[in-house]
């Protein structure tokens, strides 16, 4: 008779487990589709890059609902901090394993990992007392692109930072050592042999800082003032999808509830591009990329 | 004279220990000298200007409790069966795995409109306590479980051997043999994953909600410490001095689990942690 020994149910527990963490990222993307379901049906997919304005309401007859400036503040957000970020992260990751003595790499790693470890909210906040009054005596009214690009371009600095170092630590020392024998400066050892040796790797760790920085809320949403506009200056204020999605929903009531699912689609949409440009990467790389 | 190269390379390593040290000074300064028992204990007042943050921390940490309850058994279990009962080339692997990939890619805001879809509306759950702590759960899960695989993954192949050799049931040696030795793998996973769960806000404004009173159930609302610096600084004028003290216990806090979180990693599994 067929009798169920422990090994077999546990067995079964475990698969069962497994099965549950498997299953959340359809049930996330379940809900997310059927919530947004009324509003691509009400509203249709067009209007939300057709629209006049975002002015959400209720019913969809009455809102409007264009989400193209909030695509681009993301998208520009991101851009400035990707773009800010990755130089510095990279010159980290070369000071701390070619410059720095081990001593000082050691310590300058840790920094590094506690920056990492800082929360978004925080973020925010010290943007919010320190640089958005800062920027305001640059050229008021201080909450603006600028602002959110260069908390995000901090908040994503230890993310390349980390990545980078784990690259460039698993460039083989030989080829640093031939560069050496040839007689390049360090330099040049380090721009012509171990950055590119290191450049699957780097470009992880940048489409992992740029997915972080694509889905941030708080930070984004504390110091760019949110205004549903495309900037024309680095000092005008932005609103993010995230940073709409965070604001609105507490009160967000049938098609404009539905709306923000929408708007979490796109944001969802952006960073499964970013995922797919990861992927082929890591393809291309083969078995180097750290991850 | 130093070389041009030499120049952007400390440069940049400076600028970044200067930002460093400017927002962890500038925390510290305003911060850390309202800092005292009665602060950590009393309840606020005045929407959060004055008083403490007592009933925050309760909140924050029965969160975190739900969290654990509900993550920990999960995420071993399926880490346990990941890694020793299905080859990671199964296509219930391969699935599960990728699966755990994308979960841990997605941003946090989404995991708030999710948890408050099913946990608060389709569940009836309402803004509460669990509500929270359930979708903070779903979030830290991939954390748990890829590390708990990496311990029982450095665990040497002999062990099992032998224990089969010996004639111990599976369960026997996966009790007495691979946890105990796969145990560092999985306290790094635990303060991991407590560290993203406490940083957590955006997936909890629309789960576990606002209100700041002491809960009295766990389908309470409760305001977590990251929503209460929020609060603080964006919609209560001249909340700003309690709102950098709350920073500082939570900047504080997961320093602490940080570190702890490396320097297990570095003691027992003999590598860095590179999880961010």
């Amino acid at each position: 008779m067929f009798r169920w020994n422990p090994d077999r149910l546990l067995a079964l527990g475990l698969r069962l487990c497994a099965a549950g963490a498997g299953v959340i990222v359809l049930l996330i993307a379940g809900f997310l589709v059927s919530e947004s379901w009324p509003a691509l049906r009400a509203i249709g997919v067009t209007r939300f890059a057709s629209d006049a304005s975002w002015h959400p309401a209720a019913d969809a007859t009455r809102g409007t609902f264009n989400l193209l400036p909030m695509v681009w503040g993301t998208l520009l957000a991101t851009t400035g901090a990707v773009l800010l970020a990755t130089p510095l992260g990279v010159l980290s990751a070369v000071f701390s394993h070619h410059y720095a003595a081990p001593r000082i790499a050691h310590v300058y790693r840790r920094i590094i990992e506690l920056l990492a470890g800082i929360p978004s909210v925080v973020y925010g906040f010290w943007g919010l007392v320190v640089l958005v009054p800062l920027i305001r005596t640059l050229q008021p009214p201080g909450p603006s692109l600028l602002a959110g690009v260069l908390i995000l371009a901090l908040m994503i600095l230890p993310t390349i930072a980390l990545m980078a170092d784990a690259a460039i630590g698993g460039v083989p020392a030989a080829q640093r050592r031939a560069a050496a024998a040839l007689g390049l400066s360090r330099w040049r050892t380090v721009t012509s042999v171990v950055l590119p040796a290191a450049r699957s790797g780097l470009a992880t760790g940048v489409v992992l800082g740029t997915g972080r920085a694509i889905g941030e809320t708080m930070a984004v949403l504390m110091v760019c003032g949110n205004v549903v506009q495309t900037p024309s200056s680095v000092f005008d204020p932005i609103r993010t999808l995230a940073a709409n999605i965070a604001l609105e929903m507490a009160y967000a009531l049938d098609d404009h509830r539905s709306a923000l699912f929408v708007s979490g689609l796109v944001l969802l949409a952006m960073i499964a591009l970013l995922i797919g440009l990861a992927e082929r990467l890591r393809r291309q790389a083969g078995a180097h990329a750290p991850v | 004279m130093p070389r041009s190269d030499a120049l952007l390379v400390y440069g940049a390593a400076l600028t970044v220990t200067a930002m460093f040290c400017w927002l962890l000074g500038d925390l510290l300064w305003n911060g850390l000298a309202q800092i005292d028992w009665a602060f950590l204990t009393r309840a606020p007042r005045d929407a959060g200007r004055a008083g403490g943050i007592g009933p925050i921390l309760v909140s924050t940490g029965l969160i975190l409790a739900v969290c654990l309850a509900v993550s920990v058994p999960l995420g071993v279990g399926a880490a346990i069966f990941l890694s020793e009962y299905t080859a990671a080339d199964t296509a219930f692997g391969r699935a599960v795995g990728r699966s755990l990939d994308v979960l841990a890619g997605v941003p946090s805001i989404m995991f708030g409109l999710f948890g408050n879809a099913l946990f608060c509306i389709w569940l009836g759950l309402g803004f509460s306590i669990l509500s929270g702590g359930l979708t903070l759960a779903c979030m830290v899960l991939p954390i748990l479980i890829r590390a708990t695989e990496e311990g029982l993954r450095a665990v040497p192949k002999e062990v099992r051997h032998g224990a089969a050799a010996l004639g111990l049931s599976r369960t026997r040696t996966l009790w007495s043999l691979l946890l105990p030795a796969a145990a560092p793998g999985l306290v790094v996973g635990l303060v991991l994953g407590i560290g993203r769960a406490l940083a957590e806000t955006a997936a909890l404004i629309f789960t576990s909600g606002y209100v700041d009173r002491m809960p009295g159930s766990l389908l309470d609302s409760g305001r977590a410490l990251s929503l209460h610096i929020f609060d603080l600084s964006m919609n209560i004028s001249g909340g700003n001095a309690n709102a950098y003290a709350s920073a500082v216990v939570l900047v504080v806090l997961l320093l602490a689990i940080n570190l702890c979180a490396s320097w297990i990693a570095d003691r027992w599994l003999h590598r860095r942690s590179l999880v961010a």
